[in-house]
């Protein structure tokens, strides 16, 4: 089989994502190459988990719009393209808001003068660091920055395909989380026995079957019974693959930053077994195509 | 009229189990739930739905086929990869418009998207301000916005005294939409590596805005080790640590019932969570 790229997503945050996507990276780095996708550009924390020098760092950039003053005859056309008023022009001069612009270049290119050009604007970092046969990939918004997905778009040009990727996504079921989760071969859903886990996994479930890629869940701290998420899950013929108890030593060691499978080092032959499913799956799902 | 908002930089460390119990508890307030992508604050307050409205938000490209003759300079100059085989993917498409302006054959149009809801509604602890955002959509920022406003106009129209935000996780578009010109911060955070890493970076948006902060460390003794980490960060850094919350199960009991944890009758847990409201209350006023 060609390589794989799983997500790991949640809807909710603090169900587990990454403690899953650490410790799915480190079993299978074993015997794999593995990359793991930080993709929580604002609050990425994998490698509080696992430590990694991370000795590459790259700033991202949006292009803005820079206008040259000599050249601007103030016709207005950019203000009139621009649809996210980031660029206004007045009388006898030109004002651009750099927070909001995406970077869509439409200012630049329809200038009839020729007067904008673009320039760089930092609003994060992708870092990178490697272990044995371990990968990590980090983007880092800046704090104050707005957008998250141009980050990224940037972690995401690292995945290479001779490897296993696995991404960690960040929480919600808006425009980060699609950028984050589009492209991947299978994506796997954490969340916790809870009726905000359930509400909030049924909000994933229809991200993921938007972008029509097959899914599977991990409940994470099984304990106190809420049987809604399973039966949720049986009734929308979700798979569930894993899960873990609520157990305050699993909490203690994610305080600590300690993997899980690192603390408890039997829990990494589960991690195996559900990569093996979630090859079934996949392969199961191309045969169908 | 003040504004508290309650962040945490990271997800799941109570934030919304902490707004139930506030609504319980503070008397004259308007509730609003700015997790518009994943909201789950109308999960314990089981508001009744008075006002709902469509959120119409940006705009998605259409190619029209018979216009089209495929001459490939939209798909070339589109930086969101949303044009492929001369159609366009709405979820990829940001709305920048660019497509439109520089087809040669006007076969492009901007369509509006209705990209959510918003809801006013009553619940037993007052009105809540609520939305949901549509599956894979854009402008959460603007939502979030919106949501604050219709607070706003019902805390002025009934004379209240305060908002209590739930927001969302993170430090991005929604977050800095939920905090700016907000009276007070209330970070909620967890005593692990990753808690005290992400209250760190809420603490610098909050800064950034110039918000006032005041912090609460939940479930505080799952690693006491880590408590008295953040509460030395927070002391160096002039920061207030107004509460700890112990880990107890009847918080997901509570959750479970989807009931606000004080009046499930969290012992331990509630009488901190009213020593948390009270002196949220006194720093707003």
């Amino acid at each position: 089989m060609n390589r794989i790229t799983i997500s790991v997503a949640s809807g909710k945050g603090g169900t587990g994502k990454t403690l899953v996507a650490t410790s799915l990276a480190l079993s299978l780095s074993d015997n794999h190459k593995v990359q793991l996708l930080d993709c929580d550009a604002e609050e990425p924390n994998a490698n509080i988990l696992l430590h990694l020098a991370m000795n590459q760092s790259r700033p991202v950039h949006i292009p803005i719009p820079k206008v040259d003053e000599t050249k601007c005859t103030y016709c207005g056309k950019c203000g009139e393209v621009c649809a996210y008023n980031a660029i206004a022009v007045l009388k006898e001069k030109v004002l651009v808001f750099p927070e909001l612009c995406h970077g869509c270049g439409a200012c630049s290119y329809l200038c009839p003068e020729s007067a904008i050009t673009e320039e760089g604007r930092e609003v994060g970092v992708v870092e990178r660091g490697e272990s044995g046969n371990l990968e990590l990939i980090q983007g880092k918004l800046n704090v104050g920055e707005a957008m998250a997905p141009p980050v990224i778009r940037e972690v995401k040009k690292y995945i290479n395909p001779a490897n296993i990727g696995i991404i960690d996504v960040p929480p919600g079921t808006s425009c980060p989380v699609v950028e984050a989760v589009e492209g991947s071969d299978f994506c796997l859903l954490v969340t916790e026995p809870t009726p905000f886990g359930l509400n909030d996994l049924s909000l994933a479930v229809e991200v993921v079957r938007k972008l029509g890629i097959s899914c599977g869940v991990v409940i994470n701290r099984v304990g106190i019974e809420d049987e809604e998420v399973e039966r949720y899950c049986h009734q929308e013929g979700i798979p569930i693959l894993l899960k873990i108890p609520l157990d305050r030593k699993i909490a203690l060691l994610y305080s600590k930053g300690i993997p899980l499978v690192e603390g408890v080092p039997r829990w990494r032959e589960e991690f195996l077994r559900l990569f093996q499913d979630i090859k079934d799956i996949i392969a199961a799902s191309r045969v169908g195509k | 009229m003040k504004e508290i908002v309650v962040l945490s930089g990271k997800g799941g460390t109570g934030k919304t189990s902490i707004v139930a119990s506030f609504a319980a508890l503070a008397q004259s307030k308007v509730l609003a739930d700015c997790d518009v992508d994943a909201a789950d604050l109308h999960l314990l307050l089981k508001p009744n739905i008075k006002e709902e409205k469509e959120f119409w938000s940006g705009q998605v490209a259409f190619i029209d086929e018979e216009k089209c003759t495929e001459c490939g300079l939209c798909q070339e100059l589109c930086r969101f990869g949303a044009i492929k085989d001369f159609k366009v993917d709405p979820i990829s498409c940001e709305g920048c418009g660019f497509c439109f302006q520089v087809c040669p054959v006007d076969a492009i149009t901007m369509k509006d998207s209705m990209s959510g809801h918003s809801f006013i509604s009553e619940t037993k602890y007052g009105y809540l301000c609520h939305a949901r955002l549509g599956i894979a959509q854009e402008n959460s920022g603007k939502l979030v916005a919106l949501v604050r406003q219709n607070a706003k106009l019902i805390a002025e129209r009934e004379n209240l005294d305060c908002i209590i935000t739930d927001g969302p996780p993170g430090i991005g578009c929604p977050v800095i939409s939920s905090l700016s010109g907000a009276s007070l911060a209330l970070l909620v955070t967890e005593p692990t590596l990753s808690g005290i890493h992400d209250l760190e970076r809420v603490i610098g948006v909050c800064r950034h805005f110039g918000i006032p902060v005041l912090v609460c460390i939940n479930k505080y003794d799952i690693n006491q080790e880590n408590t008295s980490e953040i509460e030395r960060y927070c002391f160096n850094q002039g920061i207030e640590v107004i509460s700890k919350i112990p880990f107890d199960n009847v918080v997901t009991e509570a959750l479970i019932k989807r009931l606000p944890v004080v009046e499930y009758g969290g012992g331990r847990v509630s009488r901190e969570m009213e020593k948390l409201w009270q002196v949220t209350a006194r720093a707003l006023s």
